[in-house]
């Protein structure tokens, strides 16, 4: 894309966007370290994780205005309007994505407590992690480079999330049904499992709106099938 | 690409059945001189709808409008070929009465233009040319014109008054009445707010809104954001070609060429 002939509206356009991939650095850094706490125990982690939402909060806030200030002085149209929309919208889901990744903290923290070291192991949670994890690097790199492809790519992954997340629901219904013991750990990674595949679906609405700057098509409520042809088209 | 498919699909979706056409341009190519300003231009204006005109100056936009009343023909050594067809007829046959053209499609241009008559005479002025009436006729057609341009309450203490003496948004509002009292079937405006405060250029544009249910409007205008806003149709030319025409939503939201989304996203020349 060339340059405007407004030299400051492009910095201004390039400020917005290496903020959301700022925000999404902190974001993934911040996954990775929860994800860590479910193998291991990290004693900082809930104090780090809280620093960091308020960081991301605040980075939500700033980019937000600067949107704002582009849309009130600039008039962006076509590319650029769909750019500062998505922008919006995209920092909205790493804020959420933050949430979870609260949660995730708080549940990770818990289980790593003394008494429940006999109760119920669960090595398929950090799988899905790690999925999750890899397709949210996927999203923010599409974002990145603008590559629709890779777009395409984490809409199609976020299946396999999804049906991890199923997979793991059943499995802990069973040791539920086996054992009452297991309920209360068990329900911890319940809610983990599904913070999980609410990260998964984020990644997958920043990829969406990736497809809708490019490509100018909302492709939210399509299929990843769907997806795919109109990214080939 | 198929410009009257274009209009008539984007038509109907907004109002879910086919937009009549009211000026159909077909290979129209026009000379100031030797000099070549505009190169097989095929169009289809809707009618009932505002039909915009951007692009960088000297692109032809405001020639393009010109020829649709035959301003040109004042002109010696400019000359159009091709068709412009309006109500059955080729605008450029040498044949048409070019009073009666002008009639049916009026001009509103950049700066005001008012007579230096009053208010009253400004409007009747152009109607005595076409129409006999009655003085208490012509008293309900000029009410009946500057109702039309939202003016009749500014205006109906002070009919005696000079049309020169209004703010420049009045007198471009007095200029709409004026075109509009023939009772034209189009109305061409170039540029029609560039001389002008946001609040009347707020006002023309509300204006040429409500003007639209019952004439076809075609204008040019320097401001984009103009043409996004009041605009249901936009062409954007550029160095004497139509580079793209499509509904404003589309041309605006997500242009088919480049050349139009850098026009339009700022990033031209």
């Amino acid at each position: 894309m060339s340059d405007h002939t407004h030299k400051q509206f492009d910095a201004e356009m390039e400020e917005i966007r290496s903020g959301v991939l700022a925000m999404g650095g902190l974001v993934e850094t911040q996954l990775a370290r929860a994800i860590g706490a479910l193998k291991h125990p990290d004693i900082d982690l809930i104090t780090s994780v809280a620093t960091d939402e308020r960081a991301i909060n605040q980075m939500q806030v700033s980019i937000d205005q600067q949107c704002s200030q582009i849309i009130a002085k600039r008039q962006p149209a076509a590319v650029d309007l769909r750019m500062v929309l998505t922008v919006v919208k995209v920092v909205n889901e790493l804020e959420r994505i933050g949430d979870e990744i609260k949660k995730i903290a708080y549940k990770a923290q818990q289980m790593q407590r003394p008494e429940r070291l006999s109760n119920v192991r669960f090595h398929e949670i950090t799988r899905a992690a790690e999925l999750a994890e890899s397709n949210l690097q996927l999203a923010l790199d599409a974002f990145a480079r603008l590559d629709v492809n890779a777009a395409a790519q984490v809409v199609s992954n976020d299946e396999a999330i999804d049906s991890a997340f199923l997979s793991i629901l059943r499995q802990l219904i069973s040791y539920m049904m086996e054992d009452p013991r297991t309920i209360t750990p068990a329900l911890e990674i319940v809610f983990i499992a599904k913070s999980i595949e609410r990260i998964g679906d984020h990644a997958k609405n920043v990829a969406e709106n990736v497809v809708h700057v490019v490509k100018g098509k909302d492709v939210r409520h399509a299929t990843a099938e769907q997806i795919r042809a109109e990214v080939a088209e | 690409m198929n410009l009257q498919a274009v209009a008539v699909r984007a038509g109907a979706s907004a109002t879910a059945e086919p937009l009549p056409v009211k000026i159909s341009i077909r290979h129209l190519d026009f000379f100031y001189g030797s000099f070549h300003a505009l190169k097989d231009i095929n169009l289809d204006i809707a009618a009932g709808r505002i039909t915009a005109f951007i692009g960088p100056s000297g692109c032809g936009k405001s020639t393009l409008l010109r020829t649709m009343n035959r301003m040109y023909s004042l002109y010696p050594g400019q000359r159009a070929t091709g068709e412009i067809q309006f109500g059955g007829r080729n605008l450029l046959d040498s044949r048409i009465d070019l009073n009666m053209l002008r009639a049916k499609i009026g001009m509103v241009f950049q700066r005001p233009t008012p007579f230096p008559m009053s208010i009253y005479d400004n409007i009747a002025f152009g109607v005595r040319l076409y129409e006999t009436m009655s003085a208490r006729a012509m008293d309900e057609r000029v009410e009946w014109a500057l109702t039309k341009a939202a003016m009749w309450d500014e205006a109906k203490d002070k009919l005696k008054q000079s049309g020169m003496a209004l703010s420049g948004g009045q007198q471009q509002r007095l200029c709409i009445a004026r075109a509009v009292a023939v009772k034209p079937e189009i109305l061409l405006l170039d540029e029609p707010t560039s001389a002008l405060d946001p609040i009347s250029t707020a006002k023309i544009e509300e204006l040429l809104s409500e003007l639209k249910t019952d004439y076809t409007i075609v204008m040019v205008t320097h401001n984009m954001q103009q043409a996004a806003r009041v605009s249901d149709y936009t062409a954007y030319m550029y160095l004497g070609e139509l580079i793209e025409f499509g509904t404003t939503d589309e041309i605006f939201l997500k242009p088919k060429r480049k050349e139009t989304e850098d026009y339009i996203t700022g990033r031209f020349g």
